[in-house]
């Protein structure tokens, strides 16, 4: 048999399978050279930027929970400068598309992130994080307000003519509205879910583990809710969907497609084997052979109901 | 690089503390003392994380199994203390497990003939035993361990068997001189004035004080840190300690596991 055809395309984006590497757990990419080999993969999303460097949070950061884990690292990153002068200069050299996770704290500095990052030639499209709170309008997250979400967007579309996906937050009550605000400010794609907002206790000590009290919950643990919201929103809107949220293997990838997505991003699993997403793409293939199907963009919302 | 490992064999070396012997591809005899292991103690998604262990020992032996040729072992060394050391300990000869590594910076190993000085804490000695090995070789070492009782106390004959001096305290005195390891090494070095370097693992308030007599004494002094991380190389964030405002050093963020474990005692801030 012939192999299958594993490639897809996001806004413009053709990446040779549809297995990309989730923001914040896959570095600059180069970090995980020796592991992986980049150019198996669909796409690389780099470690949220922003405009200025960032510290990030207090630590303890993480703590492992069971089938996951929650992390408060606050963005931590090197600012825009820094990624231009020592990030891109390897990513250059990967013949793998690069897209860039993004972030500020108002609306004016997404866009000014997005304007810059549209001149830089070794970024294929952004990915807007939403999670972050707008400073500017009391700390509302934008991520959690339509309104406030279609602004941003709109803001970010305005200011780059590369792909722009957005990544939403699950920690909503409606996350179909969330994803319709994004559509309308005409969002190229979007990726859900980021994580969910958890906490875990030392009883000993009578002290949240984490410093920041509450972080994002990661890992097999999300998976249940990640496919629930992919398949929500892959009904409601008629953009392109990435998939994640604790895919661990091929079959989990599959399984997301099958919901909706077009592509699917590897996050926590990075952690645990630094070459999951080089596996779970080969294994894609394997499952598609085996069952003799062609295209995997033939398993696309195939799900049936 | 990324590998499967073979239980050769896993023992109790103290109550709650055990010793684990595993095969290791020939590829990791290039590491260097100081550089840490990752660990995932069970093939299932919970526990989810790989566990970090600081590699205790490295060599060849003949195999038990096959034409005799040499084989390359990894050993390490913990502590029970969560769910993930509770089913290490559980390990048996035979069983496998899948390990990352080596990963980190390791110790730089000074000037060679001058005095090293060891200082280990608990389990903190993990690392000072390869380091010891590798050290011995050039220069006289001496080696001060410290823990709450003598318990704690782990592998003093194996140091002894190198040719390190080795001087003991407990905090109950059960073993050695009763009272805090930072405390008896610290009355060693005002006894003897020659160039010296430094090389301590264990708890933050041992470091912290080894941090300061090395400060104190104008002494050159490496700490290799623990800290909770989930990839061991520089991408979660998670495991970052704060680096001190130093001319030489950038004063944010860094990560034990990619810009440590071991760092120069300069390099850190230590409130």
């Amino acid at each position: 048999m012939k192999r299958p055809d594993m490639s897809v395309e996001i806004a413009g984006i053709n990446m040779r399978n549809p297995v990309m590497t989730a923001s914040g757990t896959f570095g600059y990419g180069e970090e995980f050279a020796g592991y992986v080999d980049l150019e198996t993969i669909g796409a690389i999303i780099t470690k949220g930027l922003s405009l200025k460097p960032r510290a990030g949070n207090p630590t303890p950061r993480i703590v492992e929970t069971p089938g996951g884990m929650l992390n408060a690292i606050g963005l931590q990153n090197v600012g825009l400068e820094a990624f231009i002068k020592t990030k891109t200069p390897f990513l250059r050299t990967v013949d793998t598309p690069v897209i860039v996770n993004l972030f500020g704290n108002t609306i004016e500095e997404y866009a000014e992130l997005a304007f810059h990052l549209d001149r830089v030639p070794e970024v294929a499209g952004v990915e807007v994080n939403i999670s972050c709170p707008n400073v500017k309008l009391g700390g509302i997250v934008f991520g959690t307000d339509p309104k406030a979400a279609y602004s941003v967007v709109r803001a970010v579309r305005e200011a780059t003519v590369k792909p722009v996906i957005v990544k939403l937050s699950p920690n909503v009550t409606d996350i179909v509205e969330m994803a319709h605000a994004c559509a309308d400010a005409d969002a190229d794609a979007l990726s859900l879910i980021n994580t969910l907002t958890g906490m875990a206790i030392d009883l000993q000590k009578r002290r949240p583990v984490l410093a920041n009290v509450t972080g994002g919950l990661s890992g097999p643990a999300i998976k249940p809710v990640a496919l629930r919201m992919v398949w929500q929103v892959a009904r409601a809107v008629k953009l392109p969907i990435i998939g994640i949220g604790g895919i661990m293997s091929a079959i989990d990838a599959l399984e997301f497609i099958l919901a909706g997505a077009t592509a699917v991003q590897i996050g926590t699993a990075n952690f645990l084997d630094p070459s999951a997403a080089q596996t779970i793409a080969r294994d894609m293939e394997r499952y598609l052979v085996e069952n003799g199907i062609a295209d995997v963009k033939e398993l696309i919302g195939a799900l049936e109901v | 690089m990324q590998f499967k490992s073979m239980v050769i064999s896993n023992t109790e070396a103290s109550p709650g503390y055990y010793r684990m012997r595993l095969t290791a591809p020939h590829g990791l005899s290039t590491s260097r003392p100081g550089q840490f292991v990752m660990v995932k103690v069970r093939d299932a998604i919970d526990p989810l994380l790989r566990r970090p262990f600081g590699i205790f020992d490295l060599g060849s032996s003949v195999a038990e199994f096959g034409d005799g040729s040499e084989q390359t072992y990894l050993e390490i060394l913990y502590r029970v203390v969560g769910r993930g050391t509770v089913m290490l300990a559980t390990l048996h000869h035979g069983d496998h497990l899948d390990i990352l590594g080596p990963l980190g910076k390791g110790f730089e190993q000074g000037t060679p003939t001058e005095e090293k000085i060891l200082v280990g804490g608990g389990v903190g000695l993990a690392p000072l035993y390869y380091l010891a090995k590798e050290l011995v070789k050039e220069s006289p070492v001496r080696l001060f361990i410290g823990g709450r009782t003598r318990e704690d106390i782990l592998c003093v004959t194996e140091f002894e068997r190198l040719g390190v001096e080795t001087y003991v305290a407990t905090d109950d005195g059960t073993l050695g001189v009763s009272g805090l390891v930072t405390e008896v090494m610290e009355r060693h070095l005002t006894e003897k004035n020659q160039a010296k370097t430094m090389f301590a693992c264990g708890p933050m308030p041992m470091l912290k004080a080894v941090a300061e007599i090395a400060r104190r004494n104008a002494i050159p002094c490496q700490v290799s840190l623990e800290a909770y991380m989930a990839c061991g190389m520089g991408a979660c964030l998670g495991c970052v300690v704060k680096g001190r405002e130093h001319e030489d050093y950038r004063p944010d963020y860094r990560c034990v596991c990619k810009d440590g474990p071991v760092f120069d005692f300069r390099e850190l801030q230590w409130i």
